[in-house]
């Protein structure tokens, strides 16, 4: 696993060959969180503060126990709460950990443009490299998670990482670390599957959630990090959880056909206008005839 | 005004004689609007494609050029409404342009002598000039959503999704009109080019590509462009 987060498989916005392209490693991350046995005591954003030095933001206080109401450039993890009627007429309060989704299919850097500002490892891990983002903010358009947030003062984008660097020499992400409740487990992505499919099966058969089930959305083509929840037919009662999250039609559109479209018009437009000046050569004026009438 | 006439050559003939085509002031902005549009060409190109980023590079790099691609993009449509205007009085679309629209095949065959004559600007230039101005105006309307793209909320996530296409799409036909306008003016029309740069044309040139114009301005009946 250590070795595996430093397999690039895939490159924003370059030109040439990946070096980890068509690997198959065994082992590829996944961390999951059990929103049923989530407590909301927010362990998790303090141990993302810590890990990745940033300080304590200001909090925004709307009438919930969120800390503010999205993540932020130096805040990657965050609890969303949500006041959730049931049908019944009972409450529930539903708390999801916010933060990168990890993508299989990442939507972020489908639509950057600069050469190896984002990468996907072997691993499953999708991580920006700061150094070579340029800060056109196209992964903001690109994401279906509302994720990737700028610094105007950095002005480059920023994101959870998984914890690479702890994940690339064998430790757990922080988040992981830190929460009390058992929620957060960590491990490769078969064994969070099994163990999530378990937890939502005993939701199921014995607490009496007839639709409690797994998000790992199709749409991406499956994420690297994956819910538990209580309700899985409506995931936006949590904190907005897309139903089908999938890279924007538009990105598609644009980085596909329309690139394509694009490139033969131009090519074809240089070539068009060389065969033109070759078959009918260049205007020339014409000396204006003596017996012009108008001639002043 | 001036309305001395200057010689290419003591020797030439009357022909040769040089008649003011651009005012200094058109001249100007019609500079400073190519510079613009050169540096939005290769910055936008090097956004488009990972096979052209390395424009980017030649002028100072990536995270530079995204800085300066917006404000570029602010002089360029600045120096597109000088163009309006300076010119729309002679951009305006006429029953002559239709006629000359319906001749267009003899333009391109380079058959000129079948067109009907035209005044300052034929139909293709002011088609060209319309063109850019649309598009001007769409790419300044999706450039500011791209230019501050992290401010707009999550819920107006779709006017982004359009302004990333409008965007693209609108520069490609931006793209066609500079490559048609830069290979007709530089080697396909000859005289054109140095018309921009100098702001005289020959009478013969004149003669030949803008005939009312010529008519008009060398009977006097318009006002010659202030050099």
């Amino acid at each position: 696993m250590s070795q595996a987060s430093t397999e690039i498989i895939r490159i924003s916005g370059h030109a040439g060959s990946v070096p980890g392209a068509g690997l198959n490693r065994e082992f590829q991350v996944c961390k999951l969180v059990d929103t049923t046995t989530c407590i909301g005591c927010k362990a998790c954003e303090v141990a993302c503060l810590e890990w990745n030095g940033y300080t304590f933001s200001e909090t925004t206080f709307d009438n919930t126990y969120q800390t503010m109401p999205e993540t932020a450039w130096n805040y990657w993890n965050l609890i969303k709460f949500n006041e959730h009627e049931r049908a019944d007429g009972s409450m529930m309060l539903l708390m999801r950990k916010d933060q990168c989704m990890h993508c299989e299919d990442p939507g972020c850097l489908a639509a950057c443009p600069a050469d190896g500002a984002i990468v996907q490892y072997a691993n499953g891990i999708v991580d920006f490299q700061e150094q070579h983002c340029i800060g056109c903010g196209y992964c903001i358009t690109g994401c279906p998670f509302n994720i990737p947030k700028f610094s105007p003062e950095a002005r480059k984008v920023f994101k959870c990482t998984l914890c690479n660097d702890r994940v690339s020499v064998g430790l757990e992400p922080a988040c992981i670390k830190a929460c009390p409740t058992g929620c957060l487990h960590f491990g490769t992505k078969p064994e969070m599957k099994e163990l999530a499919e378990t937890r939502a099966e005993q939701l199921r058969n014995v607490s009496g959630f007839a639709d409690a089930g797994v998000y790992d959305p199709p749409g991406v083509s499956g994420t690297h990090v994956i819910y538990v929840l209580h309700d899985a037919k409506n995931p936006e009662l949590y904190g907005g959880l897309p139903k089908d999250p999938h890279i924007p039609y538009s990105v598609r559109l644009w980085k596909g056909p329309l690139k394509w479209l694009g490139n033969f018009a131009m090519i074809g437009g240089l070539v068009g206008l060389a065969w033109h000046y070759m078959r009918y050569g260049p205007k020339n004026e014409e000396p204006i005839p003596p017996d012009d009438r108008r001639r002043v | 005004m001036s309305t001395k006439a200057i010689s290419r050559s003591t020797a030439a003939g009357r022909d040769e004689e040089l008649i003011p085509r651009y005012s200094l002031g058109e001249r100007a902005n019609h500079w400073l609007g190519s510079l613009a549009y050169i540096y939005l060409l290769m910055t936008g190109l090097a956004f488009w494609s990972p096979y052209l980023y390395w424009m980017a590079a030649v002028v100072g790099g990536a995270p530079t050029a995204r800085f300066w691609h917006p404000w570029l993009g602010l002089i360029f449509t600045v120096s597109l409404f000088w163009m309006l205007k300076q010119w729309h009085g002679d951009m305006r679309i006429d029953d002559n342009d239709r006629a000359w629209a319906k001749a267009m095949p003899d333009y391109i065959q380079n058959r000129d002598d079948e067109l009907p004559p035209t005044g300052r600007f034929n139909f293709g230039q002011k088609l060209f000039f319309w063109g850019m101005l649309l598009s001007v105006i769409l790419l300044l309307l999706s450039g500011v959503v791209l230019w501050y793209t992290e401010t707009l909320p999550w819920s107006l996530r779709y006017v982004r999704y359009a302004a990333i296409l409008i965007h693209a799409s609108v520069a490609l036909v931006t793209i066609g009109l500079f490559l048609v306008h830069v290979y007709m003016s530089t080697i396909l029309e000859k005289g054109s080019f140095s018309a921009m740069v100098h702001g005289y044309v020959t009478r013969a040139w004149a003669w030949t590509f803008h005939r009312t114009w010529y008519y008009e301005v060398t009977s006097g009946s318009r006002p010659r462009p202030r050099q």
